[in-house]
């Protein structure tokens, strides 16, 4: 179809807007998708970053959802009319860091430009979420969050149960929960949290080719040969029959809002959704980490990021690229990074950011923002550095679609697992041939 | 007398020009895009494409969810056209026979034409919300334990129901004008043949709005095909899950949400193919049997 010249047709000239005149400043344009407060707070950066030196400026501008920005990207690209930097998603990095020479990788850029750079800095569970098979660091990590669980004190109390560290402790209290008129537990994102952060929870392998780091050609699923993840599944089905469990479908806020509501007493949600919960819920909440089956050897251990990252893009002027790891640097400030953490909820991704919030004393008056940096700071295994699989947001859309029929009694697990192997590795099958 | 006579003259290209430009621009030139590119798997940030024959096509129908997709767009298409063009008969005829205060009926009867897909698509999602929603409670009084978003059936209900709704008001105003154009001497010479207004209706108007009808059946499937993206995207909330998408919606999943360029191409090629076989069925078929005059 025409749909990408047309894309970027229409988006020339607000590129080109972004773009602007010629002075002694280098401006570069910065894509993002954070809409709402998010975007004002991406916004108070940029204006802090500008007022902060005087070489360089740079603008964000909002290009709708992940997915539209990311199309956005694509179409401007391949018209040659590319920002500088742009926000890609999780389930997008596959195929931007898949596609050769588009992007400037991170750590290049700031070497290359005289920044210092250590891999170090960086929290353990965001140093190699966007990194290369050898560990180059290839996207900045931005906004990150991870799967952590909710739990309303009230509920609790009243059932006279403790949160549950492991999912065998869920199963004593649960009926308990359920007795003192809770559903017992809710999730709202099925792919990421019972899936991608099963498997790094239990430090088990997602896919072949070291989670599929090792290259696109020949990654395959191993969800249906983990015996761990059908039994978790298995488990959540009877708990679901026996309503210890509810799904309110692929929808993200449909199984947050009966959480806030006060109908649901254990919610696993994102550790950047404190912020929402402390405004709209009238019960006290409280977060702690994401519970693991304690009879799998090695289980307990950090998870994954979600979220999304910032990627400089190639084909711009070498001034316009040092501007952009001037700001890479100034984003990766402790107070920026604080700043960001503490207006958003996503963590932050350096450790002297988070002493910085320690220090501060952020977590006395806001305990449960501590709780995912907490967690994914946890020791981490083999299998705990992150995955990279192509076309994966239709991997993540295949695995909804088959939980949704498992919940609704359409299919049994073993089914449904066997079908997102079989229609996942075809997935990837076709995404090494783009990227080969 | 002198014999004018007119060259051939550029004039008629002229005048004809734009419309040919808005047809090659933004049918020919995208369709023959998709052609090509639905028989490539494409890089999406340099376009170095691969050329893999028919794997688009096979791969696309052979997932499992196509032939879900498919039967939904079936059912889906012919729902709407039946309820929405059903419902709007039967009102246009009621609105017809009202004498006096046509025109609040008429108003009241057509505004929400003037209502935007994706608003649509909000107030069916507020309206049938699996939590909060008003159409939910009702359902759930009436012992069906709705819950859309999460039950394949129940959201299928709630798609169909408000994108049906939002087609009612132009098929109405259709009809009116349609009833409105049947001339009165033919009613009243009916009226005398004929004493049951049912079977005079059957016989005589509704053979009479056949043209109106056909017209609408051919805008109705469109609409059920095309314009009802805005309804589905919104009710969808970002996540298909396990609900029922339109082939219309899934070329843009695929697509725009997913990247795979050419599988997209693919789908769309068939879709195609398939209104193109569909329309000839309708002028073919069932314009015959439409007379007009």
């Amino acid at each position: 179809m025409l749909r990408s010249t047309l894309l970027a047709a229409a988006l020339a000239p607000a590129f080109v807007l972004g773009a602007g005149a010629a002075n002694a400043q280098t401006e570069i344009a910065w894509w993002h998708a954070m809409g709402g407060r998010l975007g004002e707070v991406v916004n108070e950066i940029a204006t802090r970053f500008n007022a902060s030196q005087s070489d360089y400026k740079i603008t964000p501008i909002f290009k709708g959802n992940y997915e539209e920005t990311l199309t956005a990207t694509i179409a401007a690209f391949r018209a040659g009319e590319q920002p500088n930097i742009v926000q890609v998603f999780d389930a997008g990095s596959a195929t931007i860091i898949g596609a050769q020479g588009a992007v400037l990788p991170a750590e290049d850029l700031l070497k290359n430009n005289g920044v210092a750079f250590d891999a170090n800095d960086y929290i353990e569970g965001v140093r190699y979420f966007y990194a290369d098979s050898a560990g180059k660091m290839v996207g900045m990590p931005f906004n990150s969050s991870t799967p952590v669980m909710y739990y309303n004190t009230e509920a609790l109390e009243k059932a006279g149960v403790q949160p549950p560290k492991t999912w065998e402790e869920f199963e004593e209290i649960a009926p308990k929960l359920k007795d003192a008129g809770y559903v017992p537990l809710a999730q709202s994102h099925t792919p990421w949290i019972f899936v991608e952060n099963f498997f790094s929870r239990h430090n088990l392998q997602f896919a072949t080719n070291n989670n599929g780091y090792d290259g696109a050609e020949g990654t395959k699923l191993l969800l249906s040969q983990t015996p761990e993840l059908k039994r978790h599944f298995e488990k959540l089905k009877a708990w679901k029959d026996e309503g210890l469990y509810a799904y309110y479908g692929a929808g993200w806020s449909d199984n947050q809002a009966p959480f806030e509501n006060g109908d649901v007493a254990m919610w696993l949600g994102s550790s950047g959704s404190f912020g929402g919960l402390s405004q709209s819920m009238k019960a006290p909440f409280q977060a702690t980490y994401l519970p693991y089956w304690g009879d799998v050897e090695g289980a307990g251990g950090t998870t994954f990021i979600g979220g999304a990252a910032l990627f400089a893009l190639a084909g711009h002027p070498a001034e316009e690229n040092q501007a952009s790891a001037a700001f890479f640097e100034y984003l990766t400030s402790p107070e920026i990074q604080f700043y960001w953490h503490e207006e958003t909820g996503y963590v932050p991704i350096t450790t002297a950011a988070y002493e910085l919030a320690k220090s501060e004393g952020y977590y006395d008056e806001a305990p449960s923002a501590e709780t995912g940096i907490l967690q994914l700071s946890l020791p981490g295994g083999e299998w705990t550095k992150g995955y990279r699989m192509g076309f994966y947001v239709q991997i993540r859309d295949v695995m909804n679609r088959e939980f949704g029929k498992v919940f609704a009694g359409e299919t049994t697990v073993d089914e449904a697992l066997k079908t997102i192997d079989e229609e996942g590795d075809r997935l990837l099958e076709r995404f090494a041939k783009t990227s080969g | 007398m002198k014999k004018v006579q007119f060259g051939p003259s550029w004039t008629p290209y002229l005048l004809l020009a734009p419309q040919l430009i808005i047809v090659a621009l933004f049918f020919l030139w995208p369709a023959g895009e998709a052609l090509r590119s639905s028989f490539y798997l494409e890089d999406p940030f340099f376009g170095n494409a691969t050329f893999v024959g028919f794997d688009n096509y096979v791969d696309s129908t052979s997932a499992a969810d196509y032939g879900r997709s498919a039967q939904f767009t079936a059912v889906f298409t012919v729902s709407i056209c039946v309820i929405s063009l059903g419902i709007a008969l039967a009102l246009a005829v009621s609105a017809d026979a009202v004498l006096r205060g046509k025109s609040p009926y008429k108003t009241a009867l057509m505004w929400v034409y003037a209502i935007a897909p994706p608003v649509a698509g909000l107030i069916g999602v507020m309206m049938f919300d699996q939590h909060i929603g008003p159409l939910s409670d009702f359902a759930r009084w009436l012992g069906w334990e709705m819950q859309v978003g999460v039950s394949y059936f129940d959201t299928a209900v709630a798609m169909i129901t408000v994108a049906a709704w939002k087609q009612i008001p132009v098929n109405f105003i259709f009809f009116l004008s349609g009833l409105q154009g049947i001339p009165n001497s033919l009613r009243e010479a009916a009226a005398i043949d004929c004493r049951s207004p049912a079977r005079r209706f059957w016989t005589v108007v509704f053979p009479l709005l056949a043209p109106t009808s056909f017209f609408l059946l051919v805008i109705n499937i469109t609409y059920a095909f095309f314009e009802t993206f805005g309804v589905i995207d919104v009710m969808l909330k970002g996540e298909p899950g396990n609900n029922p998408v339109t082939l219309v919606y899934k070329v843009f999943l695929d697509g725009f949400r997913g990247q795979d360029l050419g599988g997209s191409s693919a789908q769309s090629v068939i879709l195609m193919i398939a209104v193109f076989a569909l329309t000839i069925v309708q002028f073919r078929l069932i314009e015959r049997r439409v007379h007009y005059s």
